[in-house]
């Protein structure tokens, strides 16, 4: 990924910070120049509680180049909450043992890298909460 | 508007056609098309196409197909939408004959998947690259979450996804232009190798190469070229977002229900009206959420559609007569326009033993990445 397309993404992917409408309190994430349920413009920066409950699930057998040596691996989408919805690897665990309703705290972990030679990609993956 | 007709069908045999180039495989589709009207001149070419740039390393294709086919000078415009592309390519083509600007419009799909590049990652582009591709998803895991949500709220189990390929081979295998011309049995889907859990490697559409297209002309003047007219009823259309997390319900194919109401809201009918549809069954649980989304089985209850042989030929609804995608073939770009062949053919009563009886209403809905557009027509015989 070219360097300036990671650079912008930072804010949502290190910190977790979303779009709250002020017209309507949607939550977006990452956030959004229009609000995808009320169409207003105006938004606050927030940002999410780095926790959540898993939606949906799969266990990737045949990942992407990049994903190789981590394959399989468990995904999710995982819903905060602040109702914002986004989709991650969930990790330190059986990928099998991962299902609709489990609980999970996100946190800051290396994601991917660019190859031999390029940077190294950070953001968020799930991780069963503690008893849950 | 004008109404407008199907006056020729083309299309390539489906799979891995190491001999074809992108350009072989379309002009191949095309003067088919052509020549079953005894056209030979076009006004116009739309030519959908999902990654040519990606797949052969080349954008630009509407020029070079029309040069190719021996109409330089033509108008040619690429259409994208994913893997609706084909579809869109037709509606485009439709409303250029609807509005009156123009009179004979070629509407083709093409896609050479296999010339050496790497279809997962092209594929992926259709999802969402900063939010899903970057951590790691497969499109097959966008669909396996679809599945496992459906599976979660409605009960659908994997023998229900299984019985939507042993369908599909089954009506494959008397598909001569087939990818995958075989039976497979339940066993076989269920012990196939997990892709992406639930979906096992037998609930997911083959990478292939392939073409097909359809002329149109306004039905006032399709006696000119046929005898068996084919009536385009509807073109219905619709988007959601790119990515599956940020729509409301995993499980449910918004875009699908959005498109298919403004087919039949413009055609005047209902899904009780339908004599066959080709829904877009990239993977299984795709065409379980499509034969709930069109109205064809209720909210939840699509796993029945196949398990107890309502979506079967000669079924209450046959779903996918021509193998669909996952016997047939997919290659992406075609696939909308190759639908539309089989609803067609199927209308002029030229299917052969996977004729459905009597039918006259039929309907092609073709979709993009994991349901992020969609894309309905529905045909009449005349």
């Amino acid at each position: 990924m070219p360097s300036p397309r990671y650079h912008r993404e930072i804010p949502a992917r290190y910190r977790l910070e979303a779009g709250r409408c002020k017209g309507c309190g949607k939550v977006s994430y990452p956030s959004r120049m229009v609000c995808p349920a009320c169409g207003g413009r105006e938004s606050e920066r927030i940002r999410l509680t780095p926790s959540g409950q898993v939606v949906t699930s799969t266990v990737i057998h045949v990942p992407p180049d990049e994903f190789l040596n981590e394959a399989p691996y468990a995904m999710a989408i995982v819903e905060t909450p602040e109702g914002a919805r986004f989709m991650t690897q969930i990790v330190d665990c059986e990928p099998s043992t991962v299902a609709p309703g489990m609980e999970v705290s996100l946190e800051f972990r290396l994601i991917r890298k660019e190859g031999q030679s390029g940077i190294l990609c950070y953001g968020h993956k799930g991780v069963p909460s503690a008893g849950g | 508007m004008r109404e407008v007709a199907v006056i020729g069908t083309g299309m390539t045999k489906f799979g891995e056609l190491w001999g074809q180039s992108l350009r072989d495989l379309f002009v191949e589709a095309a003067l088919g098309a052509m020549e079953s009207a005894g056209a030979d001149t076009l006004d116009s070419i739309y030519v959908g196409s999902m990654s040519s740039g990606l797949f052969v390393g080349q954008e630009h294709i509407g020029p070079l197909v029309a040069d190719h086919l021996g109409m330089r000078g033509v108008p040619a415009t690429r259409v994208e939408s994913a893997c609706a592309s084909g579809g869109m390519a037709i509606r485009s083509a439709f409303f250029e004959v609807a509005s009156g600007a123009s009179d004979l419009v070629l509407a083709a799909g093409v896609e050479k998947m296999n010339d050496g590049a790497d279809v997962t990652g092209v594929l992926a582009t259709a999802s969402d690259q900063e939010e899903e591709v970057y951590y790691g998803v497969t499109f097959p895991g966008l669909y396996a979450m679809i599945a496992r949500a459906h599976m979660t709220a409605h009960g659908t189990t994997e023998e229900d996804l299984s019985w939507v390929s042993v369908k599909a081979h089954r009506n494959g295998a008397k598909n001569p232009k087939a990818q995958f011309r075989r039976e497979v049995s339940l066993e076989e889907v269920m012990s196939s190798s997990l892709v992406a859990e639930p979906l096992r490697l037998l609930h997911c559409s083959p990478v292939t190469d392939g073409a097909a297209a359809v002329l149109l002309c306004p039905l006032e003047r399709a006696k000119e070229f046929t005898d068996r007219p084919v009536k385009i009823l509807a073109s219905g259309a619709a988007t959601s977002s790119l990515a599956l997390a940020q729509r409301p319900d995993p499980a449910y194919l918004d875009v699908v229900e959005l498109s298919g109401r403004r087919a039949y809201q413009m055609a005047g009918i209902g899904p009780e009206d339908i004599d066959l549809v080709e829904v877009h069954d990239c993977f299984a649980i795709a065409e379980i959420c499509c034969v709930e989304a069109l109205g064809f089985l209720e909210w939840g209850d699509g796993g029945r559609g196949a398990r107890e042989g309502i979506t079967d030929l000669g079924g209450r609804i046959p779903v996918n007569v021509s193998g669909g995608l996952k016997s047939k073939g997919h290659p992406v770009g075609a696939t909308g326009v190759a639908q539309a062949v089989t609803v067609v053919e199927q209308l002029r009563g030229e299917a052969g033993e996977q004729q459905v009886e009597g039918a006259r209403i039929g309907m092609a809905q073709n979709m993009g990445g994991s349901g992020a557009s969609s894309v309905v027509h529905i045909f009449q015989g005349v």
